[in-house]
């Protein structure tokens, strides 16, 4: 038995790197700065490590080659999910560069909301150790981050000590939309934070409201979607004056249609802000399970984040057209594989396609897959990179055991190379 | 297997020698001498009539690190003019202003170029720059560790850490990050971006800290010198792109109290504020430091006309600069408390008075600065133009009559503002092959790089004599990369992946016991998590770290 300290998760998005682990064979058992989201996926017991085809139980060889086969001859196959580490990602890139498959990361529907608005006009940001040691305004958008992130407050906002605040008890933590499902954001002088609640659809009008309050504009409404605008006003106010202010938002909450302009006249407050004369940044929060890695990889391999097509000899991207669910579900798509390697509850979408599935040990399925075969988890089975939910720290992931899985990154490339 | 290239006209500026025809043999990688056994070549390649040169090196050009990757996703329409379709051997990818990590690789092969170094690794980010730069194949890279905008230096020196303190921690980053040299982005004026100051000069207090820029470089540059890191310490000056600025460059090189400097993009540094448009040239001037400084070298961030992203840890000015944006969108961050990033498209036209005087400055500091072991051939890729556009500025360098032909059709007044047509210098291949390898090599500290004598990595270009260089320089007849033919007819046919290079500077391990509670209190990385581990580079089966021996050391 052993116990392996500073373990990074890749789990949590946060990049948490204070994990102790025990491990014991290959049973781990988180024994220090565990939460409900890193615990139990770590702590998930080996289940198949057998790969099988059809269901029935088969060697990697022979798997990789009946998944070859399967890709072999297709038109237009979709690779999915997308949930691995760095390597396991340049390996599945690869594949589709050769096979011509449309890549998609499971999430980037989700992670749309946030590209669409960079790429239409870009935007002023800030990273979690900026936050941490600078913040002194916390506005979050629309988003429940505690459920999201469970130690973020503990974390990053009631850090003991920050470099240039004197107390971190007295930042300022404002809710705009969604109400927080617990009370981590209530500081540890039991200072609670400030909510303006309204519904989901109404946050595009409240967010253009409180941007032409930070403009200067006038606005003769009393109030909007039941906040009054003399909130809206003050929020405004403590923007402008704020040291350090951070608007904060998960794009993944923001579910209601057109939220990339939500997220747009979010960025622009920022920059008004700045304009202004007064720092500000933005916070997306991003994804987990590998989102940020597929979209960074793809992005430095293609040129485009993680939606494109290889179909034409080059990659082409379109945040709408290659969207696999629509390819699958229209036919389009003649082939599936699909890559979870840190979530076995993930499940590939349902299809009567020839389907690959790649995933973490222990994935069950209604109907077995064509071909299935389990792999190894980055930051558990293998070590790995991963990159953080501010998007732009990769963390270092550990081997904690031995498991004989094989990675991603092998499975992928073996099937390259059967191609 | 022995390889003989035969009878080429060889311009090896290490060597001294200019022009001569003379044989060259390559085994096992490396360049060697003739072998008196006796026995038989494997293979030989006829160069009579041609030219040979080591393969180029481009000393600054922005191929990894995280700013590269948001330029690549801010820009989808720039990737859609640009598609690069995979072929049997090599990747598919796009191009033009920010290309992919696979096509940035080929491409530079394609021209001739065996190595690039990117300048500007935060070192909280350096992973990202490695794993880039380890997605970019064939050419050997390395990268320049940013330092200055730290807060953990910030605070060394507002608390008055002695040098050796600091030389210790300068030398644990640049180790835990694995780089080549040190680089310094508008000293401290990333960090004063964060309390709010949206300007810095040179002798400007931080609003926090007790510490201004110059002696920053001063503190980080004797870091340099006494760590005996060859590579001298790799300025972008403060007061980027600002008329005026260049007194601050005067400044910065005669308070660097005689130190190696390195001033990048100094095209971007040299603005007087002169005319009726408050923007003149300050290249006679700032050439003229350079040449009376022997302990300054500079590359020069040409400008080229047309669409480009500007990428630059220096978010202070990016963000004075965001209105130029063209198409415009821009990115600006704050990272870490290590750093900051700021990206914003550019689209450099001829018929704008300001870009037509830039690119005039440019091309006169690279024909007034005498030395060409000084001064380096960069567009600061993708700063000032994608490097794709290298070959056209060798032709800009060697070629008055198409210089001025290019003059007479920029800006009417930046004409009236610039003495370019009056200058008659046209480089020679000679020094073409000093500033682009011999040069480079030596200033970055390589080791059995960049020149063509035995014992030396067989990284060698062939060109066909021709003179019109821009098309001499496009497209090389054979590259060979670690003695293998790479690149044929000025297209990649092979695929290899080149080395990492780096230093090790010794450092006293209790450094840590300072940075790891700083770690612990501040930042959101442990220690240990923090350092790049030998195998983060290698694991993959391509990549291979080279480490370089330090000033003094056999
Ligand atoms: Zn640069």
């Amino acid at each position: 038995m052993t116990e392996i300290t500073e373990v990074p998760s890749p789990f949590c998005g946060m990049g948490t790197d204070d994990l102790s682990i025990q491990v014991d064979g290959t049973t781990l058992k988180v024994t220090a700065n565990g939460c409900s989201v890193n615990t139990p996926a770590f702590e998930q017991a080996i289940a198949d490590t057998v790969p099988r085809i059809a269901g029935q139980a088969a060697s990697l060889e022979a798997a990789t080659t009946k998944a070859a086969e399967l890709l072999r001859n297709t038109h237009q196959p979709v690779i999915g999910g997308c949930a691995t580490d760095v390597n396991g990602m340049r390996a599945l890139l690869a594949l589709a560069d050769k096979s011509g498959a449309v890549v998609d990361n499971l999430n980037f529907n989700i992670a749309r909301r946030n590209l669409l608005a960079l790429q239409d006009s870009g935007w002023m940001n800030t990273t979690l150790a900026e936050l941490k040691n600078r913040c002194d305004l916390l506005l979050i958008v629309g988003t429940d981050l505690e459920a999201f992130a469970p130690r973020f407050f503990e974390k990053y906002l009631w850090n003991e000590e920050a470099m240039f605040l004197d107390n971190t008890a007295n930042r300022e933590i404002i809710y705009l939309g969604k109400a927080p499902s617990g009370n981590a954001s209530t500081s540890p002088t039991g200072q609670k934070a400030r909510v303006l609640p309204c519904a989901d659809a109404d946050l595009p009008d409240v967010a253009a409201a409180l941007s032409a309050l930070v403009k200067g504009h006038l606005l003769n409404a009393q109030s909007v979607a039941g906040i009054a605008i003399s909130e809206l006003q003050l929020i405004a106010d403590k923007l402008k004056a704020a040291q350090y202010g951070v608007i904060l938002w998960g794009a993944a909450a923001l579910a209601f249609d057109q939220a990339e302009l939500t997220v747009q006249t979010l960025c622009n407050i920022v920059k008004d802000l700045n304009q202004a004369g007064t720092r500000c940044s933005g916070f997306p929060l991003g994804g987990k399970e590998g989102d940020q890695t597929a979209n960074q990889v793809c992005g430095w391999t293609t040129g485009y984040p993680a939606r494109v097509n290889f179909a034409r000899g080059y990659p082409e991207y379109d945040p709408y057209l290659y969207d696999s669910q629509t390819l699958l579900s229209n036919g389009e798509a003649d082939a599936l594989l699909w890559v979870q390697a840190f979530n076995s509850s993930a499940l590939p979408p349902k299809t009567h396609l020839p389907t690959i599935v790649i995933a973490r040990s222990g994935m069950k399925f209604e109907k077995d897959p064509d071909v299935f075969i389990p792999v190894g988890t980055p930051g558990i089975d293998h070590a790995g990179h991963a990159y953080r939910l501010d998007n732009v720290v990769a963390i270092r992931l550990k081997k904690l055991r031995d498991s004989g899985l094989p990675s991603t990154a092998e499975v992928l490339s073996a099937i390259e190379q059967a191609l | 297997m022995l390889i003989k290239l035969t009878g080429g006209t060889v311009y090896d500026p290490a060597s001294g020698i200019d022009g001569q025809q003379q044989d060259i043999y390559v085994q096992d990688g490396r360049i060697i001498d003739a072998p008196k056994d006796g026995r038989p070549v494997d293979k030989e390649y006829d160069l009579r009539g041609k030219v040979v040169m080591s393969g180029a090196i481009d000393m600054h050009t922005h191929i990894g690190g995280g700013k590269g990757n948001i330029a690549r996703t801010l820009l989808p329409e720039d990737h859609r003019q640009d598609p690069v379709h995979r072929t049997s051997i090599t990747r598919s990818g796009n191009g033009h202003a920010m290309p992919s990590t696979y096509v940035a690789g080929y491409r530079y092969a394609e021209m001739g170029y065996t190595a690039c170094f990117e300048p500007a690794v935060l070192p909280i980010n350096a992973r990202q720059a490695h794993m880039e730069m380890g997605d970019t194949p064939i050419v050997d890279k390395g990268g320049y560790v940013m330092l200055g905008s730290d807060d953990f230096l910030l605070r060394m020196m507002t608390a008055n850490k002695d040098q050796k303190a600091i030389n210790d921690y300068v030398a644990w980053t640049l180790n835990a990050a694995k780089g080549i040299g040190i680089k310094v982005v508008n000293a401290g004026g990333i960090n004063a971006f964060k309390f709010n100051q949206r300007k810095l000069d040179l002798d400007e207090k931080n609003s926090h800290y007790d510490v201004t820029p110059r002696q920053i470089l001063q503190t980080l540059a004797r870091a340099v010198k006494e760590l005996g890191i060859t590579h001298p310490l790799h300025v972008h000056g403060c007061n980027l792109g600002v008329p005026g600025n260049l007194e601050t460059t005067l400044n910065t090189i005669q308070g660097i109290d005689g130190l190696p400097m390195h001033l990048t993009h100094i095209q971007f540094h040299s603005y007087g504020t002169e005319g009726d448009f408050k923007f003149s040239s300050g290249a006679a001037q700032i050439a003229e430091a350079i040449n009376n400084n022997k302990n300054i070298t500079a590359d020069v961030g040409q400008i080229l006309f047309g669409q480009t992203v500007t990428a630059s840890g220096d978010n202070m000015r990016q963000h004075a600069n965001h209105r130029f944006a063209s198409p415009n969108k821009w990115v600006c961050m704050d990272i870490e408390c290590d750093a900051g990033c700021g990206v914003v498209p550019f689209k450099y036209k001829d018929q704008n008075f300001v870009n037509a005087l830039q690119w005039a400055i440019g091309l006169e500091i690279f024909l007034l600065v005498e030395d060409p072991w000084r001064i380096f051939l960069t567009t600061d890729h993708p700063n000032g133009a994608p490097f794709t556009s290298y070959p056209h500025l060798i032709r800009l360098l060697m070629d008055r009559s198409f210089r001025n032909d290019m003059l007479a059709t920029i800006h009417p007044e930046a004409q009236k503002m610039t003495t370019l047509a009056s200058i008659e210098r046209e480089y020679t291949l000679n020094e073409i092959a000093i500033m682009t390898r011999a040069g480079a090599a030596r200033i970055i500290g390589l080791k059995d790089r960049g020149a063509l004598s035995a014992g030396n990595w067989a990284d060698i270009t062939v060109y066909t004599e021709n003179s019109d260089r821009q098309t001499m320089f496009t497209k090389p007849d054979y590259v060979f990369k670690d003695g293998e033919l790479v690149v044929k007819d000025g297209e990649v046919v092979k695929v290899t992946w080149g080395t990492t290079h780096i230093v090790k500077p010794d450092y006293d391990l209790s450094i840590e016991k300072d940075l790891k509670p700083y770690f612990d209190k501040y930042l959101t990385m442990k220690l240990g998590n923090f350092k790049i581990s030998d195998d983060e580079i290698s694991e993959d089966g391509r990549g291979s770290l080279t480490a370089h021996p330090l000033r003094g050391a056999a």
